[in-house]
């Protein structure tokens, strides 16, 4: 594909549905009331030359490029700026029209560097190619006068440059700073010749509020802002159109490249998901993909304590499979099991739990939405019939009250969270419950109505509180309930909810939060049009992670936000593929689209598809793997695309399973903390080498495409094929779209989908099937999928995990803007200029009273485990709880986090953990023998140097 | 598994069902069980009551009997598949 292969049409599109038919240079063009001249023009093929005006942001007027003649009207107005008129008659090419753009044209070069200009048909920028529409042949003006081609180069951000000399201060990039990405971090400083485009208060672009999102590089028409990686290796030659690998947002993407190298990552214009907007970890945190630290040739070693030895691909599988057999017949097959992703393809997880059901014949699966959005799948199966969001990430656009729970969308999906700012710029209001004064709570041109900073661990207290007063006040939807709900469990839920217990006044202890707040908050949820709730990880991650999810799924149910455009219940997955392993069957209870693995009907149609006979008893979840291996009832897993020993809590605990085993196996870029217990390493493939598909948060399957060869060999849907084979359970796929094809055949909810559908639409929103053979963007219109909604009570149970006068804080972890969960991809890119190590924030009461300051090194203990880690100090916390990621293996937050976990799911408590926190000089004792335990791990025979680089 | 983890990870279950009525409670807990522990969990958590069930919720308790008699045990058609 080339790289350019989006139309720009000039301004946004017009929503009117009255039509408006004008003609343009002799033709006729019919378009919506509303829409400018230029964008009816390029509509009607008609290319009028532009510079400040694109269609992703909203017309400005300043450029003077796009003047046009219109009959009856005076002078020459800007076609960006002008609606059409029934009956307008325009002209875009007459010779004072002509004469004028080439004068205004030739002033913009006057002070531009002309020995850049290329040659006409080899123009790479919006400018150069506007300088030959015109048909500017010469400048006549020199260079003697006042000019800007001295102007000091930015070159402070790692991945873009900003150059005022060729900046025609068109302010493209800072109306996309405000009214795309919503940061408002760039203004025009100064006025007339002095304008510029100033970060912050002047400040180089890295030290400003820039996020890097890369908007403003986009909107660029000359080369001022530009991809360092785009003058470093020239301009790309072709574009892949493919799907990031980082958050559950699932952004399209142009992977442009120069021959087989990849040039730049740019957001395509056209993605459902994202509609031409990214962040700085798609946008720019792509190098790890050519990291030295990849490991490109299988590994193997008999003992955990000896070097890895580089051997072919057939000596791996060989080595693995004898491996994995021998444990199957010494131990039965419950002694084995595997592991899928969220950052690997769907077709990749089918075959991992297909290899793991029908190859290793148990159910011993899991994934890491273990660690994640299980209480997702449990608690909206439960009470809607699927474990799935119920809206698309447009239907913000429509909601009137935006509740966000447990979730810090500016940081963990920055996509997304600029489209809800855009929203709420637009008039909705806000409510914020989170522990933290997390950035939407207020940021430029957005303050939430209401923050809720309720103690950690204790959502559903406040969930019943404003289900309470949602009853009590009588601001239940009647007429919902009544016509879309099971009235019996509506019934036995209202008596539960009206207990005194659960009123706002009753749980003001607990919270942390006054019962009046609780009641106004509720009022506006229930009485604000349409509401919608957004929510996170920190619903999720809680002993009570499933009661809270029903909660949510209760409280929309009784105001009637269900259903339709704006409302809704929206788990924010926060990994690119969570939904999409989980609708997979990567569940050790569950077949792929969430049907009970004891339903004979289901067994029978896939022992039928896969010839076996499969076991009806669930299998282990990953804790459990972990603690049979530990009692010496497990012995054997293959993980894939995972990396257990720093992404699970109690990581001491993990590592004494995995030390216990008799044969890991490691499927992964890197060498990760978990290979250092691995006996096979089987290098995989990026997202850029290999084809298959995500599922976003929205439910929407987009198409990953191969933009170059695995540098390993193989994609990572071969190795499990291959490793299958070796085993003695055939598969035979030639393509990722054959598996896609399986899934169709044997998923309802997925019935209607294949590649050839997925390209000739861009994505689909499951369920696709004959009811809906386009995808389903909203979900439960008419009735729900279990038919009627089903209240569930949701009893507030505290966490035994408490604070006391020896662990007197309350640690939560989270994820950072720059960084992404384990930190595996974007540690090894430059986005550890803004995070290179995990910090914890504490509030100035709590930093005083130890006698911490800023970036002092403080040691950080729980009941279980201590790390150590630099401080800063933060009003953004509240008393009495700290806050840190997990994104660096040497600081390891999971040392110190517990096992306790969701009472339905498992899935842990993260976002409670009892500590003390403490000034200190060195690194913990688990620290220095992590260090040593790393560099024993990793060695490779024949290697001086370890293979970690970064 | 440690019987200490076994036992917390029942009783969490047990607190959650207990909002119920009692005979309703005691089938999701058993149904819940059946659903999403694995055979030797549930193994673990049978011989578990009949070695007396120290520390186990009477809810769990009741599962744990249940799960130790299939014939007995509520139906595997349970509300959490």
């Amino acid at each position: 594909m080339p790289v350019k292969c989006e139309i720009d049409l000039g301004t946004p599109p017009s929503r009117s549905e009255e039509t408006v038919t004008l003609t343009i240079d002799d033709a006729p063009v019919t378009v919506p009331a509303g829409t400018s001249v230029l964008r009816a023009a390029a509509e009607g093929g008609i290319d009028i030359p532009k510079l400040c005006a694109t269609d992703s942001l909203d017309a400005f007027g300043s450029c003077r490029v796009c003047v046009v003649e219109i009959e009856g009207k005076r002078g020459f107005p800007a076609a960006c700026h002008t609606p059409v008129e029934e009956g307008m008659v325009v002209h875009t090419e007459t010779p004072q029209v002509n004469k004028l753009r080439r004068g205004v044209v030739e002033l913009y070069m006057s002070d531009y560097p002309v020995d850049d200009l290329p040659a006409r048909g080899h123009e790479t920028n919006e400018l150069e190619r506007v300088v030959h529409r015109v048909g500017l042949e010469s400048v006549r003006y020199g260079f003697t006068g006042a000019n800007h081609q001295h102007a000091e180069l930015d070159e402070s951000n790692p991945y873009f440059t900003f150059d005022p000399s060729k900046c025609i201060v068109c302010s493209r990039c800072v109306r996309a700073c405000e009214e795309i990405q919503g940061t408002f971090a760039l203004t025009i400083e100064g006025r007339g010749f002095d304008s510029k485009v100033s970060a912050s208060q002047d400040e180089p672009f890295l030290d400003s509020e820039c996020v890097s999102c890369g908007a403003c590089v986009d909107a660029c028409p000359t080369p001022a802002l530009m991809e360092k990686s785009v003058l470093e290796k020239g301009e790309p030659d072709r574009s892949v159109i493919t799907t990031c690998a980082y958050c559950g947002v699932g952004c399209s993407f142009k992977a442009e490249l120069r021959g087989d190298e990849v040039v730049r990552m740019t957001p395509y214009k056209d993605g459902h998901a994202n509609h031409g907007h990214s962040c700085v970890k798609g946008r720019f945190a792509w190098g790890y993909t050519t990291h030295p630290d990849r490991i490109t040739k299988p590994m193997i070693r008999d003992d955990i304590h000896e070097p890895w030895r580089e051997v072919s691909w057939d000596e791996a599988f060989a080595f693995a499979a004898e491996r994995i057999s021998s444990i199957r017949d010494t131990h039965g097959r419950g002694a084995i099991g595997a592991i899928t992703s969220s950052r690997c393809t769907n077709e990749e997880t089918y075959l991992m739990q297909k290899l793991a059901r029908a190859g290793f014949g148990t159910n011993n699966v899991d994934t890491c939405a273990r660690v994640c959005h299980s209480p997702t799948g449990y608690g909206l199966k439960s009470t809607f019939g699927t474990s799935a969001g119920t809206q698309d990430f447009d239907s913000v656009e429509s909601a009137d009250v935006i509740f966000v729970i447990g979730a810090n969308p500016t940081d963990a999906h920055p996509v997304f969270a600029s489209q809800m700012k855009r929203r709420l710029r637009a008039g909705a209001r806000l409510i914020v419950a989170d522990p933290r004064r997390i950035d939407l709570v207020r940021s430029p041109h957005v303050e939430a109505d209401y923050h809720l900073q309720l103690q950690p661990g204790t959502n559903v207290a406040l969930i019943n509180a404003l289900a309470h007063t949602v009853v009590s006040e009588g601001l239940v939807d009647e007429d919902f309930v009544r016509g879309r709900c099971e009235q019996e469990e509506f019934a036995e839920w209202r008596e539960f909810i009206l207990r005194e217990e659960n009123s706002p006044e009753a749980l003001a202890d607990a919270t942390g939060v006054a019962a009046e707040t609780v009641r106004a908050a509720a009022r506006l949820y229930a009485t604000g049009g349409n509401a919608a709730i957004y929510y996170g990880l920190g619903v999720t991650e809680h002993s009570q992670g499933s009661t809270m999810v029903m909660g949510m799924a209760n409280l929309a149910m009784a105001t009637g936000n269900l259903g339709r455009d704006g409302v809704g219940v929206n788990p924010l997955r926060g990994q690119n593929n969570v939904q999409g392993s989980c609708d997979m069957g990567s569940f050790p209870h569950e077949f792929p689209g969430y049907r009970h693995i004891a339903n004979d009907e289901v067994r029978g149609l896939f022992e039928r598809e896969w010839n076996v006979t499969l076991d009806a008893e669930p299998g282990l979840r990953i804790p459990n793997m972990i603690d049979a291996a530990i009692e010496g009832t497990f012995k054997g897993i293959y993980i894939q695309g995972e990396d257990i020993l720093q992404s699970d809590p109690n990581i001491q605990h993990i590592a004494a399973g995995l030390g216990a085993m008799d044969c890991v196996i490691v499927q992964d870029l890197f060498l990760n903390e978990t290979a250092g217990y691995a006996h096979v390493f089987l290098p995989g493939s990026t997202f850029l080498e290999k084809d298959g598909t995500f599922t976003n948060a929205e439910r929407r399957i987009n198409r990953v495409r191969k933009a170059m060869e695995p540098v390993g060999g193989l994609a990572d849907w071969e190795i499990t094929q291959r490793l299958s084979n070796e085993l003695g359970y055939r598969m035979d796929y030639s393509h990722p779209a054959e598996i896609m094809d399986e899934i169709a055949r044997t998923t309802p909810t997925f019935a209607g989908v294949n590649y050839d559908k997925l390209d000739r639409l861009g994505s689909i929103q499951w369920p696709c099937n004959d009811k809906a053979p386009e995808g389903t963007p909203v979900m439960h219109v008419d009735e729900f999928v279990r038919g009627r909604g089903r209240f569930m009570l949701t009893p507030y149970v505290r966490t035994e995990e408490r604070a006391n006068r020896k662990f007197p804080l309350l640690l939560t972890t989270g994820r950072i803007l720059s960084q992404y969960n384990v930190g595996a991809q974007t540690r090894r890119t430059e986005n550890r200029r803004w995070h290179a190590e995990d910090i914890l924030e504490i509030h100035p009461h709590d930093a005083e009273e130890r006698g911490i300051s800023d970036g002092d090194t403080v040691a950080v203990a729980s009941r279980i485990g201590q790390t150590s880690l630099r401080a800063t100090v933060s009003e953004r916390m509240p008393q009495g709880v700290v806050y840190t990621t997990f994104h660096f293996p040497e600081t390891a937050a999971n040392v110190v986090t517990t096992e306790e976990s969701d009472w339905a799911t498992n899935c842990p408590e993260y976002k409670v953990t009892a500590v003390q926190v403490s000034l200190c000089t060195t690194a913990t004792d688990w620290q220095q023998r992590y260090m040593q335990w790393r560099l024993e791990t990793t060695r490779v025979a024949g290697e001086t140097e370890q293979p970690e680089k970064a | 598994m440690q019987d200490a983890k076994m036992v917390r990870m029942a009783n969490q279950i047990a607190d959650y069902f207990a909002a119920y009525p009692a005979e309703r409670a005691e089938r999701e807990v058993t149904n819940h069980l059946r659903a999403f522990w694995e055979p030797r969990m549930r193994r673990q958590l049978v011989e578990y009551v009949q070695a007396g069930g120290d520390g186990l919720h009477p809810l769990a308790v009741k599962a744990g009997r249940d799960l130790a008699d299939p014939e007995e045990a509520p139906s595997a058609s349970g509300t959490t598949r």
